[in-house]
């Protein structure tokens, strides 16, 4: 198993920290991992992304070109990203602020409402695990168990951590309910 | 940061950065003075929060030539002393270094390149390698110069680099780019608490106050008629001897190679995802990694040239180990090149196209 990700939004989005819990899910399952941010002056606001990759076998380029999964988080970060996936990649879309339809009709679109559930959970900054709770769902190649050790792992604010997991487990939650049959 | 409830694991995930300052703690490292630059700002950041925990000295210097002069002064008084910085940071500590290897002092300094010339950007590069490996400061010297290409790698070399630093009493150059040092991958090895690190080596010749020995005296001035020929010689015969011992490479799947390629750090790794690729096209590729870029693993590419192997060299710039291959083919082997600079980084399909047009 090898599975390429690109995590992709605006500066404050919690892009990079998205891609941490992914990483460290897969080192936690004893797997491969690299983690690479688009590192630079982008601050709150500006674009963001960083690429993961989780592999049985050991990973030679930690850079990646032809994600199998992208996680985008705003408009922009779909118009850069959505025609490099590879083809029966999976896009997860936050459609609370994308409402644009994708070009690509050879890949599975799965839309998730991220920023209203945030909002909704009592703060808009957890879209990002909200978005993390639906790709863990639909791609099912960690344990349970796992992510909520990362997330515990990798936040550094322990009075965030409650609402980020029930963040985590809607994202999940959406998936279940209206994705995962039909695929 | 840290994942400081990790005690039980293994692994920790943990960036390039981090892992060359922990590397550096765990190395009996006692003295960091730097200046902030991207793309290596986390290296100083953790320097600063681990050396207060250890007991060791960190300064955030006004200057990047205040801190090498720092660097200078500690390893002088006998402390593994280092410091960091990316690719401008490192043209101003130039004359420090200098320095360094004239007074035969060891220091440890870690240079995460972007992209130049002048202030550039903060992307990465390997725009540095002509200064790392020929000296890069006035005078005729070399530095030792190490090029891990994964964050496990980085954390080992960087132990190294002091223990080279020390046994030969010269400067080592950790050289990196700005992806190495963002990086973040699982690596075995690390602690959380300081390790105590004893001193293999001890230091007679340290500046430590001079109360019933013969004072030392440490410097780079020799103006009486042929001192300075003499010491340059007794350096020479050091180079010589670290070319003889030091150098290290990895070699894969050259055997049956017709085009190997030739490339170090973040960019053999992108090497070595298209000596995979071309081989399941059935195209017979292999890759030599030089690890120490001085001294360059000259003998090994030599070898291959003898057996009409044809190189092909990747860079991150527009042509400087490039030489080096060269040098080592001795015209036997063709030598072709693939580079991009300003932040560039060689993809692996431009690679297997190269590859293809061989």
């Amino acid at each position: 198993m090898t599975e390429r990700i690109i995590c992709a939004g605006f500066g404050g989005q919690g892009i990079v920290t998205l891609g941490k819990i992914l990483a460290h899910t897969g080192m936690l399952e004893k797997r491969n991992v690299t983690y690479i941010p688009k590192y630079g002056a982008e601050m709150r606001g500006g674009t963001a992304h960083c690429m993961v990759i989780i592999s049985d076998n050991l990973i030679s380029s930690p850079l990646v070109s032809v994600p199998d999964s992208a996680i985008v988080m705003n408009l922009p970060s779909l118009l850069k990203f959505e025609e490099r996936l590879k083809a029966k990649g999976d896009l997860f879309l936050n459609s609370s602020l994308i409402k644009k339809e994708t070009e690509r009709k050879d890949i599975r679109v799965v839309k998730i409402p991220a920023t209203e559930i945030a909002t909704k959970l009592g703060n808009k900054q957890v879209a990002n695990m909200v978005m993390l709770g639906a790709y863990f769902k639909q791609k099912r190649i960690f344990s349970e168990e796992n992510i909520f050790i990362a997330l515990e792992e990798v936040l550094n604010k322990p009075e965030l951590l409650s609402i980020n997991k029930q963040a985590v487990k809607e994202g999940m939650k959406e998936v279940s309910e209206k994705y995962i049959s039909d695929l | 940061m840290i994942p400081m409830t990790n005690k039980d694991l293994k692994k920790v995930l943990i960036t390039g950065n981090e892992a060359i300052g922990e590397a550096a703690i765990q190395a009996g490292c006692t003295f960091y003075a730097g200046y902030p630059i991207t793309p290596q700002n986390e290296l100083t950041a953790y320097m600063s929060r681990r050396m207060s925990e250890t007991g060791g000295t960190f300064i955030q210097a006004e200057s990047e030539l205040a801190a090498i002069n720092m660097v200078f002064g500690a390893s002088a008084a006998g402390a593994r002393a280092m410091t960091s910085s990316s690719s401008p940071g490192i043209s101003l500590k130039q004359e420090g270094i200098s320095y360094l290897v004239g007074c035969e002092l060891p220091a440890v300094i870690v240079n995460m390149m972007r992209a130049g010339p002048g202030l550039g950007n903060i992307t990465p590069a390997q725009g540095d390698y002509f200064q790392a490996t020929r000296g890069g400061g006035h005078g005729d010297y070399r530095t030792i110069v190490l090029a891990p290409n994964s964050v496990q790698e980085a954390f080992e070399l960087q132990i190294l680099a002091f223990d080279l630093a020390d046994k030969y009493r010269n400067p080592v150059i950790l050289l990196g780019d700005g992806t190495l040092g963002q990086m973040m991958e699982p690596m075995a090895g690390y602690r959380l608490q300081a390790t105590g690190y004893r001193l293999k080596t001890k230091k007679p010749w340290a500046v430590t106050g001079c109360k019933e020995r013969e004072p030392n005296v440490i410097r780079s001035l020799f103006l009486k008629e042929g001192v300075l020929e003499e010491h340059n010689k007794k350096l020479q015969r050091k180079f010589a001897e670290i070319e003889k011992r030091e150098i290290r490479y990895e070699e894969k799947n050259t055997e049956d190679a017709e085009i190997i390629l030739v490339a170090y750090g973040t960019v053999s790794r992108i090497c070595q995802a298209v000596v995979e690729k071309a081989r399941r096209k059935g195209i017979k590729v292999g890759l030599v990694r030089p690890i120490t870029l001085w001294p360059f693993p000259y003998g090994i590419v030599n070898k291959l040239a003898d057996l009409k192997k044809k190189f092909l060299v990747i860079e991150m710039n527009y042509g400087q180990m490039l030489e080096d291959v060269k040098l080592a083919a001795e015209g036997k082997g063709k030598v072709k090149f693939y580079g991009r600079g300003g932040g560039g980084i060689p993809q692996e399909e431009e690679i297997i196209k190269k590859i293809s047009n061989f």
